[in-house]
């Protein structure tokens, strides 16, 4: 019978990149920077749009739209919409889909103008939706409301602080200051982030990420024909993904983060690594909160103890766990569904590219996204060794 | 705030929650509680989510809970349901379900509200056909 386990390191991701420009860029739609991401990964994986012939994109009304923009005639199709972590999903699908011969090169794509909102589709919640009725009259307009609610939660049962999370932004500010992409790279003190304007008690508005636009690709492939291209594969040794509801007050437990706990499980089982083997984590960071939580849930802490684990700046640069080593939802970039510029970071640091910000030796890194409100996560273990 | 003052959203029922929102109006909460598995369940559908079985009741919440966890909402505008800072809370009911509510009669400052404190349920008509549960703290 067929398992998980057998999909190790059968895909290999080839080609990544981000649009021309992130930022604030109202002189360019969403499809542009779809495009412009895709073109720039497949000429950093040496392919063409004529090889593709699985394409996987979000954030569409219909998946049939990103092809056709590209001039691609896919075969396998790919449209998976659970939030910002889809990306993440798509690479398991991908390789789900080329293991089982279906397809050969996959193309994910993503593109959202996110800030300037220039030819997004119009998508809002019918006032008969369950949304409509059961959680938006009661304010719940933003994540910010969805992602508090774990937080509020967490500092009554753990006891963690506002300090604690502030950690969090900090760091990834200090790691942002080594991007020349980041949107924001002067340095942050702890209580620059407790004196922001609070948006949403517990969090300020420097525990939240940036409302940015852009776009970013990923290109996969089989492992065999990954040894015939240019740069050094980035294998995926290890996938998983889960989906525990949709509205943030149907989420099965409020005291850790059951999706993640799955998919993170899943992951590591087909990986066959250790925590201890991984290098560089880049886990989604919308709220500061939202990678403390992933830290318990992956196991890289007990449950309850991520605050302990991200104080004294562990997770900067120079320290012992680096984390969102672009600089992260929380000041590089963040244009709504950021779970593809995980991707496109463990993939830059495990083949060495990334200048100042280097993690010295990284071989294995994991890449960790959430969708919705708590509702959907996909976790990836990806290395250069098999 | 009276009922011409909200500009919040106004939910349109769905056939399967109209009895839900009928009931809201009289000054109930309903929930709903599979007679084959025993146990409740909110929001209302017509096969329970516990066991997929059709042989489901609605039946009267007593209106008691506990504040699971709360925001406070500094985001003032057309579409918040308060003038802001308000109260965004997720109860949990006595017989078990969860729900998205707001927390009112309160004051809106975390030193005043406790995760877990006892509350209970109040209503507010939003327009002239839709009345919104929301909860109160329970002062023992």
């Amino acid at each position: 019978m067929s398992e998980p386990r057998n999909l190790r390191a059968s895909a290999a991701i080839v080609g990544v990149a981000e649009s021309d420009e992130l930022g604030r860029l109202p002189h360019k739609s969403a499809l542009a920077m779809h495009m412009e991401a895709a073109q720039s990964a497949l000429a950093d994986a040496g392919l063409r749009n004529s090889d593709v012939d699985a394409v996987f994109s979000s954030g569409r009304i219909m998946a049939n739209e990103v092809p056709e923009y590209l001039g691609i005639r896919p075969r396998f199709i790919g449209g998976t919409l659970i939030g910002g972590c889809s990306f993440i999903a798509h690479v398991e699908h991908a390789m789900a889909a080329i293991h089982a011969g279906l397809c050969e090169v996959a193309l994910i794509t993503h593109g959202e103008s996110g800030y300037s909102r220039v030819g997004m589709p119009a998508t809002r919640w019918g006032d008969d939706s369950l949304n409509f009725q059961f959680e938006l009259p009661y304010g719940t307009m933003g994540p910010a409301t969805g992602y508090g609610l774990m937080a509020r939660r967490h500092m009554h049962q753990f006891g963690t602080t506002s300090e604690q999370l502030a950690e969090v932004a900090v760091a990834t500010r200090k790691w942002a200051a080594l991007n020349p992409m980041a949107m924001y790279r002067e340095p942050l003190s702890i209580d620059d982030v407790l004196n922001s304007k609070v948006i949403s008690w517990p969090f300020h508005l420097l525990d939240c990420c940036l409302v940015t636009d852009g776009g970013g690709a990923v290109v996969v492939t089989s492992a065999a024909r990954a040894s015939d291209l240019p740069k050094k594969p980035v294998y995926v040794l290890g996938t998983g993904e889960c989906v525990t509801h949709q509205m943030v007050s149907q989420m099965p437990s409020f005291d850790q983060w059951d999706a993640a706990i799955e998919s993170g499980k899943r992951a590591f089982a087909m990986a066959g690594v250790r925590h201890a083997d991984i290098d560089v984590a880049e886990l989604y960071d919308a709220f500061t909160i939202v990678p403390m939580l992933a830290l318990e849930a992956l196991g890289f802490c007990k449950k309850g103890e991520s605050g302990g684990f991200v104080a004294g700046q562990r997770t900067a640069p120079g320290g012992e766990f680096p984390m969102n080593t672009n600089g992260g939802g929380l000041s590089y970039t963040h244009t709504g569904m950021y779970g593809i510029y995980t991707i496109i970071e463990a993939v830059r640091q495990l083949r060495g590219e990334c200048g100042e910000r280097q993690v010295p030796d990284a071989k294995t890194a994991i890449c960790h996204g959430t969708g919705g409100q708590w509702s959907a996560a996909a976790t990836l273990i990806v290395s250069t060794d098999k | 705030m009276g009922a011409n003052e909200y500009t919040g959203p106004i939910p349109k029922p769905t056939p399967e929650t109209q009895p839900y929102w009928d009931a809201a109006k009289q000054g109930k909460l309903l929930i709903q509680r599979c007679d084959d598995c025993a146990r409740h369940y909110f929001y209302p559908r017509p096969l329970c989510p516990h066991c997929l079985s059709r042989n489901v009741a609605w039946v009267e919440a007593c209106g008691r809970g506990k504040l699971l966890t709360y925001v406070i909402s500094m985001r003032p505008g057309r579409s918040a349901p308060l003038p802001a800072p308000y109260v965004v809370a997720i109860v949990e009911l006595e017989e078990g379900p969860r729900l998205m509510t707001n927390l009112v009669d309160v004051e809106p400052d975390p030193d005043k509200i406790a995760c877990d404190m006892p509350v209970t349920v109040t209503f507010a008509a939003i327009s002239d056909e839709v009345t919104l549960p929301r909860f109160r703290p329970v002062h023992e």
